[in-house]
């Protein structure tokens, strides 16, 4: 069977001052049915950017997608007429986003922003559209839900307003949901309770989720697949057991050594990774975690190395030394 | 309430510390309708090399606490003692002198630096204000000196913050904080803005800085595990209270308080196969509102420990074993 979305070669730019940013290099991904995949980066990798490339809400200028298919339901979405992108977009696939603040409308209720896309979608009269957001806001946990419809945004706690932006996002029965660093701007015991929810409710549904973040330990509870993104490209994908014990990519490694972890003991220093993040105007036909990298040799400068398979449960890596890596990344 | 006498060690010490905010409203008759009670009575003490945490959530009065001793705020009650003196009492000249000694990294390295100046006046700047280093060449190379201690390039002292990484800039504002080798330094989450591979160097940084200076730090911080990493001791507060203050690694392992346990608890950890084996339920509700809050304990409603009293009594940090401190009448 078909996966329920295919991303091949997916390239995007963005054409700035200081030059030509591949911010998306490359990237090559499925997600099955149902499935929670997470992308993994830090800031400026391209993981934001990758997904916003899947539902084309790269503004352009500056911004284009130059090359690359994303095969959603057998359709590839990079070809769809402007009006059939508009019905994917909030229907098939949802999409929350990190900050609930500016990504709701800070002058419409929260009920007229839930009823909207129920409309738009769906097409019912308005009375029946109501309905729906009532239901909405109770599956998302939000209590006295009636109420609520008549708020505002700002009337909302961070959590609260997250748990409207799910509703939204799964309003028309979803068949894959976007979360961009959905608990990114919350606390901490707010963060579980969301992600518990969206777990929760995907499952319920049967959608598939892709989960963007940069916290390591939300990807280990939730994703069962996961793709490392450094600078553009993915370095490294597979299973999560297999990515946290057995990773295959030095900069997954160091990414791993890096964090501090509640549940060992203290160590006295930290082993960060060396060096400065990549600029990404200014990157050369090697690898981009080269002037990083603690196992970089003279190979590494000529090309940059495909993402290859390594075992066969999945499990790629785009380095030239990942076969020499398995020893070294037991011990992480 | 009885915390230890204080002893030559002191460096800090905090009694019953209330900052309240006025809620108004009208535009020009202003009227106070409440009060925002962002710090409730907190104490605390710091001794000389130590470093203390304040973990929270947003809106704990972590941040405040930190303000009230930098005297960016003018506390509402309570004292701050500094090496014995009392800060509210000190004359504008005494302050002046004073300040020298205290000085603070900010969380976000984009706003805390004048993007119109460079580098090098960013760091002369403090020097100029309190008259050290009189004449512009030993300026200068005091400048290439606090760069090359906080790993930065010396001739970073000619670019403008723009043209640095986050993680440069925020090494910036710690060569800046130790400009006028000061003796505490209060770090409002320094760290919390940087990427992981990043954020392990500064954390480094900081410790190093602390030893070979012999610093003292108030850590605030709502990231457990670099907390956990970096200080001595550590305080959790909860609704502008300390709910537990106790030696790191005892209050790491042994929490006694339900709202420590529950923070603790909602971590994830960034292990999948550990993520599987661990029982999880995030703590219910939010937190409320410090106009208004809850009578009694403040952690009383979300509590799954609370009994019919807590809603009645506020409990009061006692020490529970020798050096752990908590405020909760169920802990025995």
């Amino acid at each position: 069977m078909a996966p329920l979305l295919e991303v091949k070669d997916l390239h995007t730019e963005f054409r700035t001052g200081a030059g030509v940013v591949r911010a998306v290099d490359g990237v090559s991904y499925a997600v099955e049915q149902g499935e929670t995949v997470a992308i993994v980066g830090e800031s400026g990798s391209g993981k934001s950017v990758g997904a916003l490339s899947i539902l084309r809400l790269i503004p352009d200028p500056p911004g284009r997608i130059t090359r690359g298919e994303v095969l959603f339901l057998g359709r590839d979405l990079m070809q769809l007429p402007d009006a059939q992108m508009r019905d994917v977009r909030g229907s098939d696939i949802g999409m929350v986003f990190q900050e609930p603040m500016t990504s709701l409308n800070p002058v419409l209720s929260v009920g007229r922003q839930i009823t909207e896309t129920v409309e738009q979608h769906s097409r019912v009269d308005r009375a029946a559209a109501r309905k729906r957001a009532i239901e909405l806001l109770g599956l998302v946990g939000i209590a006295d839900p009636a109420r609520r419809l008549k708020q505002y945004p700002h009337e909302l706690s961070g959590g609260m307003r997250q748990r409207v932006m799910i509703a939204i996002a799964i309003a028309c029965d979803p068949k894959l949901i976007i979360a961009d660093e959905p608990t990114t701007a919350l606390d901490v015991t707010i963060q579980a309770q969301i992600l518990e929810l969206m777990n929760g409710l995907t499952r319920r549904l049967n959608a598939a989720l892709i989960i963007i973040t940069h916290n390591l330990g939300v990807v280990a509870r939730y994703a069962s697949r996961v793709n490392v993104m450094y600078a553009g490209r993915i370095v490294e994908s597979g299973p999560a057991t297999a990515i946290y014990h057995n990773p295959r990519h030095p900069y997954t490694m160091a990414l791993l050594q890096s964090v501090p972890r509640l549940d060992r003991p203290r160590r006295a220093r930290l082993d960060p990774v060396d060096g400065q993040p990549p600029d990404l105007t200014h990157l050369d036909e090697g690898c981009a975690f080269r002037p990083r990298c603690r196992f970089a040799v003279d190979a590494c400068a000529k090309a940059k190395p495909p993402l290859e398979p390594v075992a066969p449960t999945g499990h790629r890596s785009a380095c030239l030394r990942a076969r020499e890596m398995a020893a070294v990344g037991a011990v992480a | 309430m009885t915390m230890p006498a204080t002893d030559a060690q002191t460096l800090l010490e905090v009694r019953g510390l209330r900052k309240l905010f006025p809620v108004t409203e009208g535009i020009f008759a202003r009227r106070k309708v409440g009060e925002v009670r962002a710090v409730d009575g907190v104490d605390f003490t710091i001794r000389r090399g130590e470093t203390l945490g304040l973990v929270g959530e947003s809106g704990c009065g972590k941040t405040t606490t930190g303000r009230c001793i930098l005297l960016l705020e003018r506390p509402t009650g309570g004292e701050i003692l500094y090496d014995g003196v009392d800060l509210a009492k000190l004359t504008h000249k005494q302050l002046l002198a004073l300040r020298r000694r205290i000085q603070v990294i900010f969380q976000d390295p984009y706003s805390s630096l004048n993007p119109r100046m460079k580098v090098g006046d960013i760091l002369a700047e403090p020097m100029k204000v309190h008259a050290m280093a009189p004449d512009v060449g030993r300026r200068a190379a005091r400048v290439r000196e606090l760069l090359a201690i906080c790993g930065l390039n010396p001739n970073f002292a000619d670019r403008y913050p723009h043209e640095m990484s986050g993680g440069q800039r925020q090494r910036v504002g710690i060569a800046r904080a130790l400009a006028l080798d000061p003796e505490f330094i209060i770090c409002d989450e320094a760290v919390s803005a940087l990427d992981v591979s990043i954020q392990a160097q500064v954390v480094n940084l900081l410790e190093d800085l602390r030893v070979r200076f012999g610093l003292t730090y108030l850590f605030i911080a709502h990231d457990l595990s670099v907390v956990r990493h970096l200080c001595h001791r550590v305080a959790v507060m909860y609704l502008g209270r300390i709910v537990e203050l106790a030696d790191c690694d005892e209050l790491f392992d042994n929490a006694l308080h339900p709202y420590t346990r529950a923070l603790l608890d909602a971590v994830p950890v960034p292990d999948p196969t550990v993520e599987a084996g661990r029982k999880f339920r995030p703590v219910k509700g939010e937190v409320p509102s410090p106009i208004n809050p809850p009578p009694g304990c403040v952690f009383h409603p979300r509590c799954p420990m609370a009994v019919e009293s807590c809603s009645r009594v506020r409990p009061q940090l006692r020490e529970v074993r020798p050096g752990h401190w908590v405020a909760c009448s169920e802990v025995r």
